[in-house]
């Protein structure tokens, strides 16, 4: 059995009334990759804030790489690196002065912090623009560079928050690359993200962060099979049509009904409901039979393949979807 | 790593990464000091009659250069140290202060940093006004060697005091416009001091609070080691000052930094 990387046993914060953690529970082993998905304001950056030793937690027991974060913060700051969700760096100078500025601050000789500098630029594609002022530099760059400062003190546990969140599709799966490259290098990564894709895609275990508190953990497998399916989406132009397609559907038992399933549920003010669907033909087909024999005929039909919105809407239950729910569907 | 040789070599470190910024970004630097340069020229050559006159004895231009150089020299220390207001409480916004929390690395580097960062370009404004001084007639034949060196010692420590102060109002603003604001005192004290004018010519009620104030002790401290004139108690009271405002700043600036960021 490999050692723990990092392990957090009864998280507690508050910010004055508000409680953001309500007793998290984390264990990551060494050299593997941990995700942390959340809503926004679900405290995933509280919790990499405790963990990296930026704010206190209100309770709780914390080990980093062996050591007490309570006890020895210092310890904890040696063993990891950490790329906010926030640019960390500084704009006013030039890339490579970041760079250097890192080497120095690692103690590295100037020798030796020239050489891990350049390297690094060399590696995140970043070399033409290393003599600019890191202000000019676009989204990915930054988050790039942020890295590549990041892995200057050769870090064995890293923090990445929401790597990719803003950057586009092409940056974002460059930024994936980099932390398979940094995971073949043994390096330990606790990733948060609200991308359901971007966990399945890097994570080996994935814990949901929901009201304070981790509502599921496990692999990206495991995960899915919480998942009720994806559903299918139904929408109305006429408010009237709705309303009778929604009472009709609270009453209906579906012919695909699943344990639980109470029929459609009402989405939000943009006259939607969804209707639990795992999108296979079988049951498209038995679906529309059943609407067009109730009645209802909706002006957009969509199948809705399960993302984030599904795990919260099937770890925390309908009462806390609707406000929630965004329209995604591919 | 000793505790002292880590304090060093990261404050070096961080002191470096402000010298470049103040290097790169000359504009709020050269910003702070033509306010005092401005003041200068306005007051000798254009209100130069007027206040003269007000010195009393027959004083004419050239003494009121003499009487006048002293105190905006000190100005220009107030006025760099806003600028050191402004840079840290920007500095606290930047995502690379959060890097430097999670960094094993000296605490207070950040903030010393600043602060040595802030004194060398309070003294190099300080030269730079004085020279301009020296250009239009300031003159200071009679000082001795050691009174000069007292006069760089006393510019330092007051640049100190105010630096430690100025790194407290830039921690507790939220932005670079309300660090500004807080700061003002900082350039609004000289001018309530005996800078300009004699305090006895000033409201009565008024004198004492313009006597005692930071600027007035340091002012006619360095008035005296300047020019020859008389020190008393001013120089006790200038070193006081300065000791108990960067005592002051410190704790101020330290509690500060080591509470958690929002």
């Amino acid at each position: 059995m490999t050692s723990l990387a990092i392990a957090a046993n009864g998280l507690r914060k508050s910010y004055g009334d508000k409680t953001v953690l309500d007793g998290v529970d984390l264990a990551v082993p060494e050299g593997t990759v941990f995700s942390l998905l959340g809503p926004n304001g679900a405290g995933k950056t509280t919790v990499v804030k405790i963990l990296s030793t930026l704010v206190t937690a209100d309770a709780g027991d914390i080990r980093i790489g062996g050591h007490d974060l309570a006890a020895d913060p210092q310890a904890v700051r040696g063993a990891i690196g950490v790329t906010g969700q926030f640019s960390a760096v500084d704009g006013l100078i030039t890339g490579e002065e970041n760079m250097l500025l890192m080497a120095d601050l690692h103690h590295l000789p100037r020798a030796e912090g020239r050489r891990v500098a350049a390297e690094l630029l060399e590696r995140f594609d970043l070399t033409e623009a290393a003599k600019k002022p890191a202000s000019t530099y676009s989204g990915g760059m930054k988050r790039r560079l942020d890295i590549a400062m990041t892995l200057v003190g050769a870090p064995r546990i890293i923090f990445l928050d929401e790597p990719t969140t803003g950057l586009d599709p092409r940056s974002r799966h460059t930024m994936w690359q980099i932390i398979r490259g940094l995971v073949s290098d043994g390096v330990t990564v606790f990733l948060t993200t609200q991308y359901l894709e971007e966990a399945d895609q890097l994570a080996d275990r994935i814990a949901v962060l929901n009201d304070g508190g981790i509502a599921a953990e496990g692999s990206a497998e495991e995960l899915k099979r919480l998942i009720p399916g994806g559903h299918v989406r139904l929408r109305f132009t006429d408010p009237a049509a709705y309303r009778s397609a929604a009472s009709a559907l609270r009453e209906a038992t579906l012919p695909h009904a699943r344990t639980g399933s109470r029929g459609g549920t009402p989405v939000d003010e943009a006259l939607v409901l969804r209707i639990p669907s795992d999108g296979s033909q079988r049951e498209l087909r038995s679906l529309l039979d059943w609407l067009d024999s109730a009645g209802i005929e909706a002006d957009e039909l969509t199948v809705h393949t399960p993302d984030l919105d599904d795990v919260f809407f099937a770890l925390t239950g309908p009462a806390g979807i609707p406000a929630q729910t965004k329209e995604n569907v591919r | 790593m000793s505790t002292l040789s880590l304090a060093v070599r990261d404050s070096s470190t961080m002191l470096r990464r402000n010298l470049l910024h103040a290097r790169r970004y000359p504009s709020l630097t050269l910003n702070l000091l033509l306010t005092p340069v401005m003041l200068l020229l306005l007051f000798v050559y254009i209100f130069g009659e007027a206040m003269s006159a007000g010195l009393g004895g027959g004083a004419d231009r050239s003494d009121y250069i003499a009487y006048l150089v002293p105190g905006l020299l000190l100005m220009t220390v107030g006025s760099t140290t806003i600028g050191t207001a402004v840079s840290v409480s920007n500095d606290m916004t930047e995502g690379i202060i959060a890097r430097f929390r999670t960094m094993a690395i000296h605490r207070g580097s950040v903030i010393i940093g600043h602060v040595v960062g802030s004194v060398l370009q309070s003294v190099v404004s300080v030269v730079l006004v004085g020279a301009v001084a020296v250009a239009i007639g300031f003159r200071s034949t009679d000082a001795t060697v050691l009174e000069w060196l007292a006069a760089f010692g006393l510019v330092t420590l007051f640049a100190l005091a105010l630096t430690w102060i100025a790194v407290g109002m830039g921690l507790v603003s939220p932005n670079a416009e309300a660090a500004g604001n807080n700061a003002m005192p900082l350039i609004f004290l000289p001018l309530v001091s005996s800078t300009f004018v004699p305090l006895h010519t000033m409201p009565g009620w008024f004198q004492p609070v313009a006597e005692y104030q930071p600027f007035t002790p340091a002012i006619e401290t360095l008035r005296g080691l300047l020019l020859g004139t008389e020190i008393g108690h001013n120089g006790w009271l200038a070193i006081a000052w300065c000791a108990a405002l960067t005592a002051l700043g410190y704790l101020w600036s330290a509690s500060r930094f080591d509470q958690d960021p929002k």
